[in-house]
């Protein structure tokens, strides 16, 4: 490699940074939106180097659904607080209280659209203008076409067919009052970056990831974790497994695979040799083919 | 586990093409032979395909995800996919090649390294193939890569191939590429595209999957002409950092070095560099396409916008600019309608004052009688600006001599450009 090319990893770590500077220079109230998920932990790490030596200069977004991995919550408080970043928390269950959502009943439920409404309502009461997220192009079709810099209507809607064109780098971030935008610093990357990423920099993440024992369910074709959240259905039982998670959702919709990846390295090399896509073990994919572009439609993450 | 990902580079490369010249299939092809495709999204896809009564696999299902397009069956946008091999990281800007798609093709092109252009070795080069790398000469993406497919049905002849190739190389002396190299391939049988065709030895050239992994890219970038568009100022609230007053932005080009003497622009006040900052330490040089974050000797003012240079070799300052300007919105510009045009980390207001020609994309015939701004036109054009641009030709440097404009009443990218 030439003296003056970088490295795959370091462009993309550029360019996100890039990125992440272009929002704190074109919005008036940014926030990064944060699930304890490890493409968000990435993000906050870049923008932690954007601003280098000043403290991250955002907010991290936190929407609560009330069905979280305890274990995501404390590495939560325990980031914000090490950072110095301030934590905003909308609740799902406040939705639910004050009747502007109504809990999903039957027995696939679930609170992963009911969040959208909680998230619009947070970003009108908090007056943030433009929230970035860990999203990746190659996580899912409808994530394929999404920009860098995803404009959303007063509504919180997305209008895939209707998106500016983003050429060279060179972003529009200009929009009309009660407009926000939707930014993904880490759009270029896929799963094996992050990985990469992560053990490179050696970033703090979750315990989640790694493999550890744990009570589970087989249901859906992967282990869901037992949790008061979850009622046995006929047939299932509580077993031990040693599993690990490879993307972090709610309790309730994220399934585990069998692992025996207890370090960084083994989980790089895990990934390497998967034949199935990060996304397969999440429930709230699965409802129909365009799932994904239906809730970001409404205005999901 | 070995390190060998801490030295893998990134090449970004475009295609562009229609339903039936093969390109799904290529495409298809680069990321299941290299592993990018999971099982459950090929079970996917073959679930979708059955569905629409397909009868082959359609990979343009796997990133054809908007509900419209999988109900038209067509891309109506730039589809990004990825894969690696050991050596490389790929990024492919896919879009659709039709001419009512120029602007979806425009901004593919306008971060590639590569384009990869695809001929129907039975129609040889027609006006699509002619389309495809004039945009890709505009975009002055460095590297062209024709590959001939489809070689299965002209019995893998090398006469075929030598004629297609001739009629290419006549077409492209008209075009600005410097580098243009041609495969024979049939991405449906596999020929040349990750293994080398026991059909076709008679080529001796490589793979294109060896090209794309081999192609020389580091100077692809200009590291010459020093270019610092800063973003944004830091400022440090904490007591050990009181007086860190920090330029942050991504250099454009050349290699800026602690020490050199700079000027910034557009004030022309000159200072020099302190420190290059990253939060794992300092650097001694920033090169394209670095993020980082300079300090300077003296205590000058400099804002977003303002563009840190060597004192010696400063760009163009000026207040008039010609565009080759590729219109992207449906509805064309008002009579002396004003823009915001954004250039690099700056924000000046625009006019365009002249229209000098329209291009022809698919016969580069310069037409200077018609001057009706329409969607997806190709123009030469004139721009005033309120304040000073500082620009470079954008054939010296993509990223200090493009430009894109905005509507201040919609506030759409209705157009792009590039600067002569």
């Amino acid at each position: 490699m030439s003296k003056y090319n970088l490295t795959h990893l370091k462009e993309l770590e550029s360019e996100a940074i890039y990125v992440i500077r272009e929002v704190f220079a074109q919005f008036e109230k940014p926030g990064i939106l944060f699930s304890g998920g490890k493409d968000s932990i990435v993000v906050t790490h870049l923008a932690r180097k954007a601003f280098w030596p000043a403290r991250i200069p955002f907010p991290l977004v936190h929407i609560d659904t009330g069905h979280n991995f305890p274990e995501t919550l404390e590495f939560r408080n325990n980031l914000a607080e090490e950072i110095g970043a301030e934590l905003v928390v909308p609740l799902v269950q406040d939705s639910i209280d004050k009747g502007r959502v109504r809990e999903e009943t039957g027995k696939d439920a679930s609170r992963n659209w009911l969040q959208i409404t909680t998230l619009l309502d947070a970003i009108e009461e908090n007056g943030f203008d433009a929230l970035m997220g860990g999203a990746r192009r190659d996580e899912e079709k409808a994530r394929a076409k999404e920009r860098f810099f995803s404009h959303r209507d007063d509504f919180g809607q997305w209008d895939p067919k209707n998106q500016r064109p983003e050429l060279w780098n060179i972003f529009n971030g200009k929009k009309n009052f009660g407009e926000h935008f939707r930014v993904f610093p880490i759009s270029n990357w896929t799963e094996m970056d992050v990985w990469q990423y992560i053990l490179a920099e050696n970033i703090a993440i979750p315990s989640l990831y790694i493999a550890h024992e744990r009570d589970v369910i087989r249901r859906g074709g992967t282990w869901l974790p037992n949790s008061e959240h979850i009622k046995l259905r006929e047939g299932e039982e509580v077993v031990r497994k040693k599993i690990r998670f490879r993307t972090l959702g709610d309790i309730t919709i994220t399934g585990g695979d069998e692992s025996d990846a207890d370090t960084l390295e083994k989980i790089v090399a895990e990934v390497a040799a998967a034949r199935q896509t990060e996304r397969g073990n999440r429930a709230d994919d699965k409802r129909s083919e365009t799932s994904m572009e239906d809730r970001k439609k409404e205005g999901y993450f | 586990m070995d390190n060998a990902y801490l030295n893998m580079e990134l090449l970004r490369f475009t295609t562009a093409g229609s339903v039936d010249d093969g390109k799904s299939t290529l495409i298809g092809r680069l990321l299941y032979d290299s592993k990018s495709i999971f099982e459950d999204q090929l079970d996917q896809v073959e679930n979708s395909s059955k569905k629409r009564g397909l009868d082959h696999t359609d990979l343009a299902l796997l990133t054809d995800g908007l509900r419209d397009e999988r109900e038209q069956g067509i891309t109506i946008d730039v589809a990004y996919r990825y894969f690696a091999t050991p050596k490389r990281k790929f990024i492919i800007a896919d879009t659709p090649g039709h001419i009512q798609y120029t602007r979806n093709m425009v901004t593919g092109a306008s971060t590639a390294n590569l384009a990869l252009i695809l001929i129907d070795a039975r129609h040889g080069v027609v006006e699509q193939t002619c389309r495809h790398s004039f945009i890709a000469s505009l975009l002055q993406i460095p590297h062209l890569v024709v590959c001939v497919n489809k070689m299965d049905l002209v019995d893998y002849s090398e006469e075929a191939f030598e004629k297609i190739k001739s009629e290419y190389e006549s077409f492209a002396a008209k075009l600005d590429v410097q580098d243009i190299r041609f495969i024979p391939i049939s991405a449906l049988k596999g020929d040349n595209v990750v293994n080398k065709s026991e059909n076709m030895s008679w080529y001796e050239g490589s793979t294109l999957l060896y090209t794309l992994e081999n192609i020389h890219i580091a100077s692809d970038q200009n590291h010459i002409d020093c270019r610092f568009p800063v973003q944004t100022v830091i400022r440090p609230k904490q007591d050990e950092y009181h007086d860190f007053r920090g330029y942050a932005g991504r250099v454009a080009g050349g290699v800026f070095k602690k020490g050199d003497e700079v000027a910034v622009l557009p004030s022309g006040f000159t200072s020099r560099i302190q420190g290059i900052h990253t939060m794992t330490g300092e650097v001694e040089e920033a090169f394209a396409p670095m993020s980082v974050t300079m300090t300077l000797e003296d205590d000058i003012d400099v804002g977003r916008g303002d563009m840190i240079v060597r004192a010696h070799n400063r760009p163009d300052v000026s207040q008039e600019v010609d565009i080759m300007l590729c219109w992207f919105n449906q509805r064309g510009p008002m009579p002396r309608a004003k823009f915001t045009l954004m250039h690099a980390s700056n924000e000046v207001k625009a006019m365009i004052s002249n229209v000098q020609y329209k291009l022809d994309i698919n016969t580069l015939h310069r037409n200077e009688e018609e001057t009706e701004i329409k969607m997806n036109d190709i123009l030469r054009v004139s721009v005033r600006t309120t304040k000073p641009l500082m620009k470079d030709s954008y054939r010296k440097n993509r990223l200090t001599g493009s430009v894109i404009l905005v509507d201040d009443s919609t506030n759409e990218t209705v157009a792009a450009g590039m600067i002569i």
